[in-house]
């Protein structure tokens, strides 16, 4: 019951934070992003709900236009790394001699921490949110094809692969619609992961400023922005910075409620509050 | 319509090379049921995996052999000409129902992917034919069944289906690889007895692959014994039930349960373990287990060598020896005289 209530929250701040990115074009005073001189650096207040930061401009409404981007990101990266990371995963698993070669490639690629990965091929592709997508994308799709490889493993020695096969069936077909289907609810949980992974990624790397460029509005920018003035104007960092927190905990939080619910042996109380401790630990 | 000739499938393995088929020869009529019968470990699964095919290749290889099918050598053809033969011509149905369905899809466009697979038609006959097929197989209330998916039908129900599924292009030949071990006594009776009404209908030739000598018995026109990867002994159901001439389908058949037996009766074993397939022992493969083998047995390796009109078996005693040899060792059983 209590995982249940977990779960809907979950889905309830990441549906609230998409709506209020979505929307607020619409009821965000217009010149709530303009620089503003004469109120630079003011506390949150009930003009100001999150305070201004050193241009006078409202610290809620950029929170709220940042996360634009920060979702853009995620929800672009986990996309790619899925799909990129479900084909070779799929094919790995299939084929044993494109295993091998495919398989020898994501070591390499997992012999580099994701983040330092990225980092090096922001260094080199330069920093927007077009490159951002790209390296974060080939940082973590390896991870997706190692799942997505070992559940085709697990699948492909059951008895209705052989018996696909028996009945004159062809690669495509059994790939496509006997064990595509059947490791679906992995690649979806894990697609979750990589979201939150990839949006605490881009903080990461907008805050040590390889990220995206300075002039757009993304919660790493203003964190990066906010670490000078964090003894004078602390809520010019804790805004952004629950932002990412509140996000990150709902997605994973999902994506634990989605595993449990794919997966009935996964269903111990126990098992499910440890994992929890570690990602929470993970995402502050 | 299948002559398999001499063959040979060995698999690649870390500890060597596994023999797992050792030289097989024998003939499928259309038609006609052969059983195959031998314990776990004997070579049968693998010599119906060679069949179809589908055996990894590597780390299995042919090295020696043909299989002959319709004047075509399976072992020749390429992967495209293989799928077009199996399902198709050859169909095959598994041991264990409960694994042998997709478990996300409804079971009616399972057997109309099997239709569609061989057959040009539309989809709508397609799943005319698919609800024909289940009547066959003795689904009850077919149409509603075809929306249904495979964990809402009992163990029975789904080897129904999956016969349905491998009769949905009409092949000449149905290997069956222990169609009825994992299931219930009395649903086993009602598989064979669905298998024998479909054989009449479909005039299928089947391969019947088990250790359950009872179903070999109430299914075959011709029984093929196997050990260690070789046919021991060929032969009808009569043959092989009331005249063995291989110390091992007779220590095999002894080995039934019987129900005439007195209650504190032992279950007769054969002692021993099967041999190691990557190097067997020397001379005839059955002698570190045969109750009957002298020094000759460890030198000779015995060729199959006729019994009888279409009998067969291998082993270096004579009938009437093997005769005298029985009465013997079946004489000391009643005396309660250890071996």
């Amino acid at each position: 019951m209590l995982k249940k209530k977990r779960n809907l929250l979950a889905a309830g701040i990441l549906l609230l934070i998409t709506l209020m990115t979505i929307t607020a074009s619409w009821w965000l005073p217009a010149n709530a992003l303009e620089i503003n001189s004469t109120e630079r650096l003011f506390s949150p207040s009930g003009e100001h709900w999150f305070g201004t930061d050193h241009f006078g401009r409202d610290i809620f409404a950029q929170t709220i236009v940042a996360a634009r981007v920060s979702l853009i990101v995620g929800v672009t990266v986990a996309l790619i790394a899925t799909i990129l990371g479900t084909i070779t995963g799929l094919i790995a698993g299939y084929y044993k001699k494109a295993d091998f070669i495919i398989m020898r490639i994501i070591d390499g690629m997992l012999a580099f921490p994701s983040l330092l990965l990225a980092l090096a091929l922001v260094a080199a592709l330069g920093g927007s949110v077009t490159n951002i997508i790209i390296a974060l994308s080939f940082s973590f799709w390896p991870v997706m094809t190692r799942i997505v490889r070992s559940a085709v493993l697990q699948i492909n020695s059951v008895q209705y692969i052989e018996a696909a096969k028996t009945s004159g069936i062809s690669d495509p077909v059994i790939l496509t619609r006997y064990l595509l289907p059947n490791v679906l609810s992995p690649i979806i949980v894990q697609g979750t992961f990589i979201f939150a992974k990839a949006i605490l990624a881009e903080a990461a790397l907008s805050f040590l400023g390889v990220g995206v460029e300075p002039s757009t509005p993304t919660w790493g920018n203003m964190l990066q922005e906010a670490q000078i003035y964090i003894s004078i104007a602390p809520w010019f960092s804790i805004f952004p910075g629950i932002a990412i927190v509140l996000t990150v905990l709902a997605l994973n939080m999902l994506g634990d409620g989605l595993r449990d619910a794919f997966d009935p042996h996964a269903k111990s109380t126990k098992k499910t509050k440890r994992r929890r401790g570690t990602k929470q630990k993970y995402a502050a | 319509m299948l002559e398999v000739k001499q063959l040979k499938t060995q698999i690649d393995t870390n500890e060597g090379v596994v023999k797992a088929v050792d030289g097989v020869s024998f003939t499928v009529e259309a038609g006609q049921t052969v059983g195959i019968v031998g314990e776990s470990g004997s070579g049968k699964s693998v010599l119906a995996h060679s069949i179809m095919q589908l055996n990894p290749v590597p780390p299995t290889f042919y090295p020696e052999g043909e299989i002959i099918f319709e004047g075509k050598n399976l072992l020749n053809l390429s992967e495209r000409e293989l799928r077009k033969i199996r399902g198709n011509e050859i169909a095959m149905i598994f041991q264990d129902p409960m694994s042998s369905l997709n478990p996300v899809f409804k079971i009616g466009d399972q057997l109309v992917e099997a239709v569609l697979t061989h057959q040009k038609m539309s989809r709508q006959d397609a799943r005319a034919r698919a609800v024909e097929l289940l009547t066959d197989v003795g689904i009850p209330d077919p149409e509603r069944r075809m929306n249904d998916y495979p964990h809402q039908f009992s163990g029975g129900m789904r080897q129904r289906v999956l016969i349905a599924i491998a009769l949905a292009c009409n092949p000449k030949l149905l290997i069956a690889d222990e169609p009825t071990t994992a299931l219930d006594v009395t649903i086993q009776a009602q598989i064979l007895e669905l298998m024998r009404d479909i054989q009449k209908k479909y005039g299928t030739a089947i391969i019947m692959i088990t250790h359950d000598l009872g179903v070999v018995s109430q299914m075959a026109d011709k029984v093929l014994v196997m050990y260690s990867g070789r046919i021991v002994e060929e032969g009808s159901v009569e043959d092989i039930f009331y005249r063995p001439s291989m110390p091992y389908t007779w220590s095999l058949l002894r080995s039934l349960p019987r129900l005439d037996a007195e209650a504190h009766e032992r279950l007769i074993n054969i002692e021993g373990q099967p041999p190691n397939l990557v190097s067997p022992p020397k001379g005839c493969n059955f002698h570190p287990r045969c109750p009957f083998s002298t020094e000759q047995c460890l030198e000779v390796d015995p060729e199959l060598t006729v019994r009888g009109d279409g009998h067969f078996a291998a082993c270096i005693l004579s009938g009437q020896e093997f005769d005298s040899e029985k009465k013997r060792m079946e004489f000391a059983d009643k005396k309660g005289v250890p071996q």
